[in-house]
């Protein structure tokens, strides 16, 4: 395999590996404190944001393409800490991304960060969930 | 040295009174001596966003459960465990956390295969505590390592494994899951991820009582009445029944085992922690689809 990552989807998993433990566990808060809120544009339509039933919580994400570049959005609640951190290591890691740097990132891109053992893999199954429902948007976005 | 139990009127007419605490209960005793508070959550990061001041954290997915097999940690590692959470063996320990407690129940069911006596869940969890605006801090709670002894599981008790279910078969079953699970048209919750059952369905003869029809809008737990009503009028269990508990992994079932345990007072309520995971993949089973609990298979 020598699939090379969009660099800064590279630098997220350097950033995490780079810490042990507890440290690592903080930096995904960080992720989670830093998620943006949703634009007003898909704040009030529902329809416009698709939730991600991979995750335990209630997160919704929306995937727009403009230009072939692609924009990530992400939502959740406040009391869900971890599922926000996995969206907003998505939505910094694919926004800005070409479509075929997003289509092309490994599916266990969640699995390399190092957490599965402070987090669980069941919980970083949450994230693959994110990811894999994050392209299949992109893809329905190119073939409309 | 266990701490008083909290006497509030409303946990009078349960069975075990004592095994609750209300969020006054908790605000007044925090830092007293021989209590220790824990906080259970789903979300693995949730105690780090802000937690009861002095409570500590335990983690099911990471702590409670061994890393290799699928099994509980053992005797050496829950020692090893509460010792570094400064829990002694007389500690009265409170748990509390998300999701109307339903991982805080699942921690105190792991604390009694141990046998550890003093465990208590504060009725309402974390919600009610936000909801009623008391303290939260990020502040790390500082932790004398305790002398915690070794103490073997006892997995006789209140766990049941897949072969005990099958010799069961004939005596009352509960399914806590989601009505969608029961009959089959899904293998996980509403929202929640696939683990991985290769059969939908439910255990011959099981009773459908979804584990949070015990909890009232606010997280606390309903009335004794209301209960009995649920449990005894509803789902015809008897006090003195045998009765096994099941969901998913087993731990919205801890909820249900807690609340037939501890509130209503049932002798022996075990939970088949192996639950739907393991039923639905295991090879010739017995298997009921539908709404109705169906018939046990002749043997």
């Amino acid at each position: 395999m020598t699939t090379t990552l969009p660099a800064q989807l590279a630098e997220i998993r350097d950033e995490f590996l780079e810490l042990e433990g507890k440290d690592r566990l903080e930096l995904l808060l960080e992720f989670a404190n830093d998620l943006p809120a949703l634009p007003e544009r898909l704040r009030d339509d529902p329809a416009l944001t698709e939730r991600v039933e991979e995750c335990q919580a209630p997160v919704y994400i929306a995937l727009e393409v403009a230009d072939g570049v692609v924009q990530m959005h992400a939502t959740a609640p406040r009391e869900a800490p971890t599922t926000r951190g996995f969206a907003s290591i998505l939505v910094q890691g694919l926004s800005g991304l070409s479509t075929d740097e997003v289509l092309a990132v490994p599916s266990d891109y969640p699995q390399m960060l190092g957490l599965n053992e402070l987090v669980s893999p069941l919980r970083v199954r949450g994230m693959t969930g994110m990811l894999a429902r994050a392209k299949r948007q992109v893809n329905a976005k190119l073939g409309a | 040295m266990a701490v008083q139990t909290d006497t509030a009127a409303e946990f009078k007419e349960y069975a075990h009174p004592e095994r609750l605490v209300s969020t006054e209960w908790l605000a007044e005793h925090l830092g007293e001596p021989g209590l220790v508070v824990v906080e259970s959550d789903e979300d693995v990061l949730l105690y780090e966003v802000g937690h009861i001041p002095g409570a500590v954290k335990i983690d099911w997915h990471t702590e409670l459960n061994d890393p290799v097999s699928r099994d509980y940690i053992d005797g050496e590692g829950f020692a090893e465990l509460l010792r570094s959470k400064g829990i002694s063996r007389d500690s009265t320990v409170v748990f509390y956390g998300d999701k109307s407690n339903w991982w805080a129940a699942y921690a105190l069911w792991v604390f009694t295969l141990f046998g550890h006596e003093d465990v208590r869940l504060l009725d309402g969890g974390r919600a009610k505590w936000e909801a009623e605006g008391r303290e939260f801090t990020t502040d790390a709670p500082s932790v004398t390592p305790s002398d915690y002894p070794v103490v073997e599981r006892d997995d006789l008790a209140v766990r049941a494994f897949k072969d005990d279910v099958l010799l069961h078969l004939g005596n009352p079953l509960i399914d806590v899951r989601s009505p969608e699970e029961f009959s089959g048209e899904r293998t996980t919750a509403p929202a929640y991820p696939e683990e991985g059952a290769l059969r939908a369905g439910h255990i011959p003869s099981a009773q459908n009582v979804p584990w949070a029809k015990a909890a009232a809008d606010d997280g606390t737990f309903r009335t004794r009445a209301e209960l009995e009503a649920i449990y005894i009028d509803g789902a015809g269990l008897k006090p003195d029944d045998s009765v096994i508990a099941y969901c998913r992994i087993g731990e919205r079932s801890s909820h249900t085992w807690f609340v037939l345990t501890h509130l209503l007072g049932f002798d022996e309520v075990r939970n088949y922690d192996g639950s739907w995971t393991e039923w639905g993949s295991a090879v010739r089973v017995p298997i009921v689809k539908g709404a109705e609990p169906g018939e046990v298979p002749g043997r």
